[in-house]
């Protein structure tokens, strides 16, 4: 089945029930996970992006077009994450940062750069490559930081709140620009946030970490 | 996999490191204490009740006093700009050698020291130096004064670093909402959660305190001397008779230790409940504010005028032409010591750079390894784990480099630079590990999260983004290592067997020579050694990352 | 057969130690083995003057004979026999890391009686016929204990006092009128602080004053005249200890930091053991120019300084060439140039060859140097006994300050 699949997922802490999602999740899809700070989501996307604690007890399966992601490290999940801040790398240039996340297969030096210099030029940022991030704006830093996730060649993108450190004006267009992207390329995407109106603009399912719908409007 | 096995094992094998020497040497040193009388022999010396209350004086006066000064400059200061100049100066001192230090000292307060010139005969009425008892002193005032001058910018640095996890700014701002003095609310609120980590730094600066036998030799009275300087005389005697008698006097030595933390254990125990019962009758104590904040600012601010007094006059001596008391200057200055001590200082320069050098790079290897263990299997070092790490810096090394020196000997090894290096690793390791293991564990977990979620493996994720992320600190952590190794007297005199000589050893050695010029020279490149190496530790990390805003201090 | 294999193979482990040491009588072997080994010469490294001419005989040394040396510079010559004595007890006969130490006296005995020397090998040296044994019986004659060639020689000392003739115009000539002067000045006298060597042998010149019979300071000491005999060296150090510097509650280490108390004018009257020494300071600038040197009437001690090589010696051969290198008359002048040393030569001036002589007559003694007929009898070093004892007695009376 091609998709996220959350095969009644569920996550407990000391035999309390916190996570429990059951949901498919279709290429180009945005599932919005949605509550209050101290809900569970960000155990949910721990859950799924593999960095579980040990004192969690997880049952259930995840699989991303039919293999089992559950059990397997972060690293061989080929799920992508955004992070409520950029984190960009403050050792790397911005093409360097671009560089770590081409995958390996990608060999010789002048590939690997016209690929980084391809991705930067959908980003509106052409001619980045060598700049310092800690000299970027934050809406630049939000974008170098998303075709950085891409660039890994995701299967599935998980994003954890990434506009709520932005400013009002830029945050509709770097959301909009993240949510034409993962249409357009037919990521399944995972959206876990506390806001409504990016709930409502992700255009999906809303659930809560319990796997109960709610309504954007609350 | 088999990479991973080693890493798995690394904190085991660096606990057996740290741990192994001392079991080993302790029971090799305290074997012959059982034989030949040498306990009542001991106890029929006369010099011991007093050495081993010099010991025990001594040891407590100095870390009482370093304590209260780091404590109350924190306390009072934290946040000031004062604060941050005091640090900014004591920060340097932290590489000076505790033998340097001392010579340095001796410099500034003998009766035709620096201090006596700089008054006489205008002030004083004095052409001659006055018959005063001021170094050497019997009580172990000059000896204690030494020790406090070395001890205050160590805890300082301990107590900074463990002040992020106390959450100590918004802890204070409760507490000065509630309207309590800035003191009395440090004490109340921040220091009962500081205190847990700087613990093992306490204990290892009062065991340290009790037993140092280089500044003993230099500062600390000979009639008789400290009870560790006086089993250095005995271990190093021709009368074979006379060891079992220094192996009773190293258990005396470590018994006095073990009882003196026992006693600040029971203090410490004391002074929280009293602590908790002052928090309890609510009174804000303000007034502490008035006295503390000068007091102790006095005391950091004096720490760093002797201690940058005694740098400068070592250096002046090393240059001095003519000098005779009163004058305040030497007549002229010149190069001739320097053109005499070179063909030594080269040498046991070069021996120094390569046993700090060696001994600094395995250290900071296998303190990376711990802790990369730490965080790829969750290896945490429990409490036990922890004292082990610090058992080197609380035994008394009187106590066990002895039996390691002969167990060395035994084995064929001893006398060898890597021998030394070895030996060096025990005591450099602990200090690397804590100046590393603080950074280490602040650094944004979601970094390695982010290198996961784009595919990279644990290896690439710390050589391609934690080593490099965290160089300036890694760096930073071999120079305190490399300063370590740089001090080391005992440990480089007994392994090395007299073979492996550094600029600390003929420091030591030439002091009781008394010849200031030559001794300068030895304390100068023993001080520049170690502030290269912090330099370099600064340099290299700003060179590398010049265009990377991120990657700068307190960025 | 089995048992002459097992016989051969016994003589073999048993012959192996000595096989392995050079024999002396054979120079022409020894130069020939010594090519090429680096030697560790075990010696005080308390005064840089001394560790200067070290290294020049190490040029030397390497310069004739191919052999290096490396100086281990020691606080006290006790580790170095200590390392030996360890090294002993860990069964290490061979390859030992102590090639040559500045030894005598208390160290020369302990090491001899517990059988810790290589050799004889002393009177074997080619350069020994120029040794004066006759003119300076303390060549073969230390702290009374026969050297029977398991040390070699190498410099003479004698105790001289040096004084500031600017404050101490008439200075003490005995121990009575040392007493008299301390207690006029207070604060302006001190020695170094027994066991240290310097300050114990002060003790001994003391009671060379101040006992009946001297000679009975060859034998050793016996224990039931003991106390009688020293009690007016122990009343004359509880007259002279509250008017010593620092009313005696501290002392100085030992004679260099002794000399620095000199240089620095906390005290007025020093001795060392080197009749050159203050001339030496005062050409380098270390002393002010107006300290003299004095002997007391009736003699000072003198002694030899010597080298020995230990059984375990890993390069007996080469310390066997330094040890016939220091003889060398061209090394014995430039150790009594007080510009180097001051020390003055074990040689036999009237047996050199003119040109060599010529090179003791070149030398210019300094301004504080008393000429050889002004210094005076040398009084023999007392068995080594006394100086154990006395040191020991010492440091029960005034040093654990109670």
């Amino acid at each position: 089945m091609s998709g996220l699949v959350l095969d009644r997922l569920e996550v407990r802490a000391k035999g309390k029930l916190i996570v429990a999602l059951d949901a498919v999740v279709k290429p180009g899809e945005v599932l919005t996970i949605m509550g209050p700070s101290g809900s569970g989501k960000s155990t949910a996307l721990a859950a799924i992006i593999g960095t579980l604690g040990p004192d969690f007890d997880l049952s259930g399966r995840l699989t991303l077009n039919g293999r089992d992601l559950t059990g397997l490290p972060t690293r061989a999940r080929g799920v992508g994450l955004l992070f409520q801040d950029d984190v960009l790398f403050p050792h790397l240039s911005v093409g360097g940062n671009l560089a770590f996340a081409l995958p390996a297969a990608l060999r010789g030096r002048k590939a690997r750069r016209a690929a980084v210099g391809a991705a930067l030029a959908k980003a509106g940022l052409a001619g980045f490559a060598d700049r310092d991030p800690a000299t970027l704006s934050g809406g630049e830093r939000a974008r170098v930081a998303l075709m950085r996730t891409l660039l890994a060649e995701p299967g599935a993108l998980l994003l954890d709140e990434p506009f709520s450190r932005l400013d009002a004006d830029m945050r509709g267009r770097i959301r909009t620009f993240v949510l034409d992207l993962i249409r357009a390329e037919r990521i399944p995407a995972v959206l876990v946030t506390h806001q409504p109106e990016d709930a409502r603009a992700a255009g999906g399912r809303i659930l809560d970490p319990l796997g109960r719908p709610v309504s954007p409007a609350a | 996999m088999t990479a991973d096995g080693a890493l798995r094992f690394a904190p085991r094998l660096t606990l057996l490191l740290m741990a192994g020497p001392v079991i080993a040497g302790l029971a090799g040193t305290l074997r012959p204490a059982f034989e030949a009388d040498g306990m009542a022999r001991l106890l029929d010396w006369p010099g011991l009740p007093r050495a081993a209350a010099l010991s025990l004086g001594t040891g407590i006066a100095s870390t009482v006093l370093s304590l209260a000064i780091a404590l109350g400059l924190v306390a009072a200061l934290q946040g000031g700009r004062l604060f941050t100049l005091i640090l900014r100066l004591l920060s340097p001192l932290l590489a000076v050698p505790h033998a340097a230090a001392a010579l340095g000292l001796a410099f500034l307060l003998a009766p035709s020291g620096w201090i006596a010139r700089a008054l006489s005969p205008w002030a004083t009425g004095w052409t001659q130096p006055p018959d005063l008892l001021i170094l050497n002193d019997p009580a172990g005032l000059a000896l204690t004064a030494g020790l406090v001058l070395k001890e205050v910018p160590f805890l300082l640095l301990i107590l900074i670093a463990a002040l992020p996890q106390a959450d100590a700014p918004r802890r204070l701002m409760l507490m000065a909402s509630l309207g309590y003095g800035r003191v009395a609310g440090w004490m109340l609120a921040v220091l009962p959660a500081v205190w847990p980590q700087m613990r093992p730094a306490v204990y290892a600066v009062l065991a340290y305190s009790m037993t140092a036998v280089d500044m003993a030799i230099v500062l600390g009275p000979a009639l008789p001397p400290t009870l560790s300087a006086q089993l250095v005389l005995w271990m190093t005697s021709p009368d074979l008779s006379i060891h079992p008698v220094a192996a009773a006097g190293a258990l005396v030595q470590l018994g006095l230790v073990l009882a003196a933390l026992a006693l600040l254990r029971c203090a410490e125990t004391g002074l929280a409940r009293l602590g908790c019962r002052l928090a309890l009758t609510g009174r804000r104590r303000v007034w502490a504010d008035r006295w503390l904040g000068p007091l102790a600012a006095g005391g950091g601010l004096l720490v760093v005028l002797v201690m940058a007094g005694g740098m400068a006059g070592l250096a002046l001596w090393s240059f001095a032409g003519p000098w005779v008391f009163p004058d305040a200057l030497p007549e002229r200055l010149g190069l001739d010591a320097w053109a005499r001590a070179a063909p030594g200082l080269g040498p046991a320069a070069l021996e120094t750079l390569l046993l700090a050098a060696l001994s600094a790079a395995l250290a900071t290897g296998l303190v990376l390894a711990c802790l990369e263990a730490e965080t790829r299997f969750g290896l945490k070092p429990g409490g036990g784990a922890l004292w082990l790490l610090w058992l080197p810096l609380i035994m008394p090394q009187v106590a066990f480099l002895p039996g390691l020196a002969e167990l060395g000997l035994r084995s064929g090894v001893e006398g060898s630079t890597w021998a030394v290096a070895a030996a060096h690793l025990v005591f450099v390791l602990p200090y690397v590990f804590l100046s590393l293991a603080a950074p280490w564990r602040a650094w944004d977990p979601r970094f390695a999260v982010a290198g996961a979620a784009l595919g990279a493996t644990p290896g690439r994720i710390f050589w391609r983004l934690r080593l490099p992320m965290l160089l300036r600190a890694i760096l930073t952590a071999a120079a305190v290592g490399f300063a370590v190794s740089v001090g080391q007297y005992l440990p480089t005199l007994l392994i090395g067997g007299g073979r492996v000589t550094t600029l600390t050893t003929e420091a030591v050695a030439l002091s009781s020579g008394g010849n200031r010029r030559i001794i300068g020279t030895y304390a100068m490149l023993q001080l520049a050694l170690p502030l290269f190496a912090f330099a370099l530790a600064l340099a290299l990390p700003a060179a590398l990352f010049r265009n990377r805003a991120g990657m700068r201090p307190g960025a | 057969m089995k048992m002459s294999a097992a016989a051969i193979l016994l003589a073999a482990c048993t012959a192996l130690p000595a096989a392995a040491q050079p024999d002396p009588a054979d120079w022409a072997a020894v130069l020939q083995e010594a090519r090429g080994q680096t030697v560790y010469w075990h010696a005080w490294g308390g005064d840089p003057r001394i560790n200067d001419f070290i290294s020049w005989v190490g040029e030397e040394a390497l310069a004739r004979h191919g052999v290096s040396l490396t100086q281990v510079k020691l606080a006290s010559t006790a580790d170095a026999v200590a390392r030996v004595v360890s090294e002993k007890q860990a069964g290490q006969d061979q390859g030992g890391a102590v090639d040559l130490i500045w030894i005598n006296g208390e160290n020369f005995a302990a090491m001899k009686g517990k059988g810790l020397l290589f050799g004889p090998f002393a009177e074997q040296l080619p350069n020994w016929p120029l040794v004066d044994v006759a003119g300076k019986p303390a060549t073969r004659m230390d702290f009374t204990e026969p050297t029977l060639g398991l040390e070699s020689p190498w410099a003479m000392a004698q105790l001289v006092f040096e004084y500031d003739s600017a404050r101490v115009p008439e200075p003490p000539l005995g121990a009575g009128q040392l007493l008299d002067w301390a207690k006029a000045n207070p604060g302006r006298f001190t020695y170094p602080q027994p066991p240290d060597y310097l300050g114990t042998t002060f003790l001994k010149q003391v009671l060379y004053g101040v006992i009946d019979d001297p000679e009975l300071l060859l034998q050793p000491v016996d224990p039931a005249s003991y106390d009688r005999l020293t009690a007016p060296l122990w009343a004359w150090l509880d007259q002279i200890t509250p008017a010593l510097w620092r009313q005696g509650r501290a002392y100085p280490a030992n004679e260099p930091a002794l000399g620095q108390l000199l240089a620095d004018g906390e005290i007025d009257i020093a001795f060392a053991f080197n009749t050159g020494r203050a001339s030496a300071a005062i050409a380098a600038g270390e002393l002010p120019g107006t300290i003299r040197t004095t002997v007391w009437t009736g003699g000072t001690i003198g002694n030899a300084s010597f080298v020995a090589i230990p059984y375990n010696a890993a390069h007996a051969a080469g310390a066997m060439v330094v040890a016939n290198l220091l003889l060398d008359p061209q090394v014995q002048a430039r150790a009594q140039d007080p510009g180097v040393l001051g020390f003055q030569t074990v040689l036999n001036l009237s047996a050199l060859s003119g040109p060599d002589r010529a090179r003791f007559d070149a030398l210019d003694l300094g301004v504080a140097t008393l000429a050889p007929d002004d210094l005076g009898p040398a009084l023999p070093e007392p068995h080594a006994s006394w100086m154990t004892r006395i040191s020991q007695d010492w440091t029960r009376r005034y040093g654990v300050a109670q």
